[in-house]
């Protein structure tokens, strides 16, 4: 409970005293590039291969005449949107940007760094912190989207490939009873997802203490907590708003 | 001047700072010495509001830096510079933006005028061609360096060195030793160095505070500190055996 009432504070001190708007505009940007972009490869990979498996594995389950085929790409297309693409994206995106961050900050933390700039009169937590999570929100909904189509398309290309659906097929089923709602569901819980891991292993990483093996520490501390919260808050999301 | 007063502070049980006074001048170099574990670092902290005191009150030419408001404390920071034991320079910063970083943050200088005062304060610690180096690449000697001219780049009036000289081989410790005083003086800095380096204290300490667990023993300079009549403070003293030397060769006269 402590630790819970302390990443609240943690959470309020990033808006007390911040720096100047202009601060963060380039700070920001920076990490969209190293959280986004830097993220897109593992991403794309990871997408595509779940589409293609999550495809296959459907006919192989489907053996019933009386189904038809285009329900393979349907259930592909409603997985992907309200399961794979947010949170299996999420789980990826917590061990590589969330290790990453706590890492980084901790080893600031433990190289006096943080210090340093606290000494400056500079808001610390705000400054190193909220420029992370504002990265996260910008750039973990797009690589959601993007995880979306390419996990479809890794469906189709695995469905057509090894011919268990038709390309006509396929097409349809993706367009039937298409409930836009669904990716609205998926962008919500992406802002969401994407608030808690950044949060979480900025807490975990600015509160290191030691030396280099805490680091490491706090960088697997931060990963197991940030997926226990991203599935969490997606068990409770999936009650509040479906 | 910094002035502090009954300054304490324990960490769960254990009392570490025992109502510490003291008056740092500006214009001189003021260490704090003594053994490891004694408080020093603490002291250094409870200064810089990186640790808060229990007790106590620290002054920034009579503003009360303990009791201020978030505001006023950010201010007397933004005269704070401070060098740190592992010089602290930003991993993800060349040398050049290390040193301008208080400059991006604290003024609204012209960013050819930055550009100028970092160069005039990377030339006055020695350090030039260095612009674009980051700090991976740099010596023990040439980080604290950096750290020094970062310290100094926003005209601070305050200036807190803990163990400027850990890790630094004899020769770039007195270096950097001298580099201190020499800053101090030009700039009518008050200057606060913490240390356990004899060699420190024989060099460059015009006012040294000695603490031994946690509470002041000895104030003095360091043309008194040979011959001070405090057992503790003897045994830090003589530890070494060149200063063990140097008090034998002075019984003998």
């Amino acid at each position: 409970m402590r630790g819970i009432g302390k990443y609240f504070i943690f959470l309020g001190l990033m808006f007390i005293k911040r720096e100047k708007f202009s601060t963060y505009v380039k700070l920001v940007i920076d990490e969209c590039v190293l959280i986004g972009i830097d993220s897109l490869v593992i991403v794309t990979i990871i997408s595509t291969f779940i589409g293609a498996v999550t495809c296959i594995q459907t006919a192989y389950n489907l053996v019933s005449p009386l189904i038809p085929d285009y329900i393979i790409s349907l259930i592909v297309r409603d997985m992907t949107l309200l399961e794979l693409a947010p949170t299996i994206t999420a789980l990826v995106f917590a061990g590589k940007v969330g290790s990453n961050i706590a890492g980084e900050l901790g080893t600031m933390r433990i190289t006096e760094q943080v210090d340093a700039l606290e000494v400056m009169g500079i808001n610390s937590a705000s400054f190193l912190a909220l420029p992370k999570i504002l990265g996260s929100l910008i750039t973990y909904p797009m690589l959601v989207i993007i995880a979306g189509f390419l996990s479809i398309l890794g469906g189709y290309v695995a469905g057509t490939v090894t011919q268990v659906i038709t390309p006509e097929e396929y097409i349809y089923g993706i367009r039937a009873d298409f409930i836009e709602y669904n990716v609205t569901f998926a962008l919500i819980k992406s802002f969401v997802f994407a608030f808690l891991i950044a949060s979480i292993s900025c807490y975990k990483g600015y509160y290191t203490e030691g030396g280099a093996l805490e680091v490491g520490k706090a960088s697997t501390v931060a990963v197991t907590n940030s997926c226990i919260a991203v599935l969490a808050a997606d068990y409770l999301l999936a009650q509040l708003l479906l | 001047m910094i002035k502090i007063s009954n300054i304490r502070k324990s960490f769960d049980d254990k009392e570490v700072l025992f109502g510490i006074d003291g008056v740092f001048k500006p214009g001189r170099t003021n260490l704090i010495i003594g053994t490891s574990g004694t408080g020093k670092s603490v002291l250094l902290k409870c200064m810089v509001g990186l640790v808060e005191p229990d007790e106590g009150v620290v002054l920034y030419d009579d503003r009360n830096f303990t009791e201020a408001s978030r505001n006023v404390r950010r201010d007397i920071r933004r005269e704070i510079g401070m060098l740190f034991q592992g010089a602290a320079l930003f991993d993800s910063k060349n040398v050049e933006k290390n040193v301008m970083f208080p400059l991006d943050m604290l003024t609204n200088m012209p960013k050819d005028e930055k550009l100028d005062r970092v160069n005039f304060v990377l030339q006055r610690v020695g350090l030039e061609n260095v612009n674009k180096k980051m700090p991976s690449e740099l010596s023990g000697g040439m980080k604290k360096r950096v750290g020094i001219a970062r310290a100094i780049v926003n005209n601070s009036k305050y200036l807190y060195c803990d163990e400027p000289n850990s890790g630094l081989d004899p020769k770039t410790a007195i270096l950097i030793d001298h580099l201190i005083k020499e800053i101090t003086y030009e700039f009518e800095i008050t200057t606060i160095v913490v240390t356990h380096d004899m060699n420190s204290v024989m060099e460059i300490g015009d006012y040294i505070m000695y603490l031994y667990q946690g509470k002041k023993l000895w104030e003095g300079s360091n043309d008194e500190i040979l011959d001070a009549r405090v057992k503790e403070l003897q045994d830090f003293v003589y530890a070494n055996k060149l200063m063990q030397a140097v008090k034998d060769r002075r019984d003998e006269g």
